[in-house]
């Protein structure tokens, strides 16, 4: 690597496009809505910047802060059953034989190339009220002639509720969970693992002793790459959820689109991402620390 | 079959079924959880593309197999338009944002300068920060600044196609840069020591050896441009819909084998498309 002062001209060539862009049609709009932020509206399209804390304020209301909760709790929820059927089946690929490795990652990969519209739809097939599991139920109910016991079978109602959004969320971002949980297993040392069945210890022993320990950084970047986007998550709630399980992400998209309350919608934005440094800010910090205790 | 073959037929069976210790991929539980999340992770998207077939507007009974619903939506005028603004979008969204992001990446391939780390890290941005806030940043900037929205086709994409070069070109720096990592300094200094330009050098030696990862890089922005949906939504204006938008409009009201059969297209082109990228990313074919 040379010095920028070697070749000036072509390192401009080569750094102003890229800057540009980044500096007017990203980092700009997101200084456009951190100023609005700090706005207040006046009228249907002015807003004027007044430097008030008043929206951020705001979304400390009881009714906001209701949402909020929710939205961390569900992303919780999410993250926890995708490391529950995560770890196994990264576990699984990690050991198996050779020949099935490549085609059992690329079973995990696949779902990410498939548009999450998509795969968010197909869930709606699966949990309307004339889907898929309510028509398998049925036929089910009826071959075991429960129909005659007890009458006719009552579909359940699985979408446009809190189960229908924690569902779909689990659904489209376990693959996220998979990848870092396999490339840390994949890296483990298999020879601790042996040494501690050598040693006496059982299974469950070895895996909470050595295996789980060892596997931490994998566990710490699944939990973020779930977390983060479940936390921000929009489209999921907005076509299962319905009005009643909203998220963090339809309250905003709702003061930008029909509650037309830009200042409000800006703070809630600004609040969403400070939490999504805060959760990068944790992993650098817990890497920064694995790698001081290397040193 | 003799008795002798039977008896080590069985015992071959036997033994597989004896695992050793760390043999956890032959553990029967281990495989039904497998098996099971591989089995609840494609069937909704399976039968959804199975379904599409289906001669039958009610989606839960086959009926028999027809095209007649990639018909309806061919000729549905709505989202044959989505369809070519979603196209478009992507063609320009690739080119512009393969040539951004290949220069970012040999700018921080070669180049040290003061404040780097803290240029990558801004460069990540697009990458980490959540879509939604993204989304309606481009929406109110654009609104802000005025940007005309009532340009005649295919300028009044103009502002959706920004925002998705905003946020595809960081992809591709990341992936020619990985490829750049590779590359040889020696074969640089070589070039330089039989006479060849700095110009001469870059065209013959360092491009030729970053087109994998262009390759690559190229088919990634194509498919982010082509699959979002959330910026998309809110930087898109009455006029400016594109196929992911249009899709989602439709599912609001009902689930329509018309629908799947968009979806189905949909699927198809990215995950073609991203299966040819896979091939040019992959990092060991130096040739």
């Amino acid at each position: 690597m040379e010095s920028w002062r070697k070749h000036p001209l072509v390192f401009w060539v080569f750094a102003l496009p890229g800057t540009f862009w980044l500096f007017v049609f990203f980092l700009a709009p997101l200084a456009f809505i951190w100023l609005m932020s700090l706005g207040e509206k006046r009228g249907i399209v002015d807003i004027d910047i007044t430097w008030t804390l008043a929206n951020y304020a705001r979304a400390f209301e009881p009714v906001y802060v209701k949402i909020i909760w929710k939205s961390v709790w569900i992303s919780a929820l999410v993250t926890l059953l995708c490391l529950l059927i995560a770890y196994p089946v990264a576990f699984a690929i990690a050991f198996a034989r050779p020949r099935w490795k490549p085609w059992m990652l690329l079973g995990v990969i696949l779902p990410f190339w498939i548009n999450m519209l998509v795969r968010t739809y197909a869930l709606i097939a699966v949990f309307r009220t004339r889907g898929y599991v309510n028509f398998g139920l049925e036929w089910l109910y009826n071959a075991l002639w429960l129909d005659k016991l007890f009458g006719p079978f009552e579909p359940f109602t699985l979408l446009y509720n809190n189960f229908a959004v924690v569902a779909g969320i689990v659904y489209v971002y376990m693959p996220f969970m998979v990848l870092p949980l396999y490339a840390s297993i994949e890296k483990l040392d298999r020879s601790y693992l042996e040494a501690s069945l050598d040693l006496g210890a059982s299974q469950a022993r070895t895996f909470w002793k050595v295996t789980w320990p060892l596997t931490m950084p994998g566990v710490v970047s699944g939990i973020i790459l779930v977390f983060i986007p479940a936390l921000g998550s929009f489209l999921i709630p907005d076509l299962l959820g319905g009005t009643n399980a909203q998220m963090i992400g339809n309250v905003i998209a709702r003061q930008f689109k029909s509650a037309n309350d830009w200042p409000f919608g800006a703070a809630l934005s600004f609040l969403l991402m400070y939490a999504t440094f805060g959760a990068l800010a944790i992993r650098a910090l817990m890497a920064g620390r694995k790698s001081s205790m290397e040193v | 079959m003799t008795q002798q073959a039977r008896e080590v037929f069985w015992l071959t069976r036997i033994m597989r079924i004896r695992s050793g210790p760390l043999e956890y991929s032959r553990r029967l539980w281990l495989r039904l959880v497998v098996a099971a999340t591989f089995l609840l992770l494609y069937a909704p998207i399976i039968t959804l593309m199975v379904f599409s077939f289906n001669n039958s507007r009610r989606n839960v009974v086959w009926r028999g197999f027809t095209w007649k619903y990639y018909e309806k939506a061919w000729n549905n005028d709505g989202l044959f338009e989505a369809f070519t603004n979603s196209l478009t979008i992507a063609f320009v969204s690739t080119l512009l944002s393969t040539i951004i992001g290949a220069m970012v990446a040999v700018m921080l391939w070669r180049f040290r300068f003061p404040g780097k780390a803290a240029y990558e890290g801004l460069m990540a941005l697009p990458i980490v920060v959540p879509e939604i806030c993204m989304g309606v940043a481009m929406m109110v900037f654009f609104a802000r600044i005025g940007w005309p929205a009532d340009l005649p086709w295919p300028l009044n994409l103009s502002a959706i196609t920004i925002a998705h070069i905003a946020f595809s070109f960081p992809f591709v720096a990341i992936v020619v840069r990985a490829r750049l990592a590779g590359f040889n300094r020696e074969l640089e200094e070589a070039s330089h020591d039989l006479g060849a330009s700095e110009w001469q050098t870059f065209w013959n030696v360092v491009f030729p050896y970053m087109k994998p990862g262009l390759i690559g890089g190229a088919l990634l922005a194509f498919t982010l441009s082509l699959d979002d949906f959330v910026i998309t939504f809110f930087t898109s204006g009455p006029n400016t819909v594109t196929f992911p938008v249009k899709v989602y409009s439709m599912v609001r009201f009902s689930v329509t084998p018309e629908v799947n059969a968009a979806s189905t297209v949909l699927v198809l082109i990215t995950v073609v498309m991203t299966a040819i990228a896979m091939r040019f990313n992959k990092p060991q074919d130096s040739a």
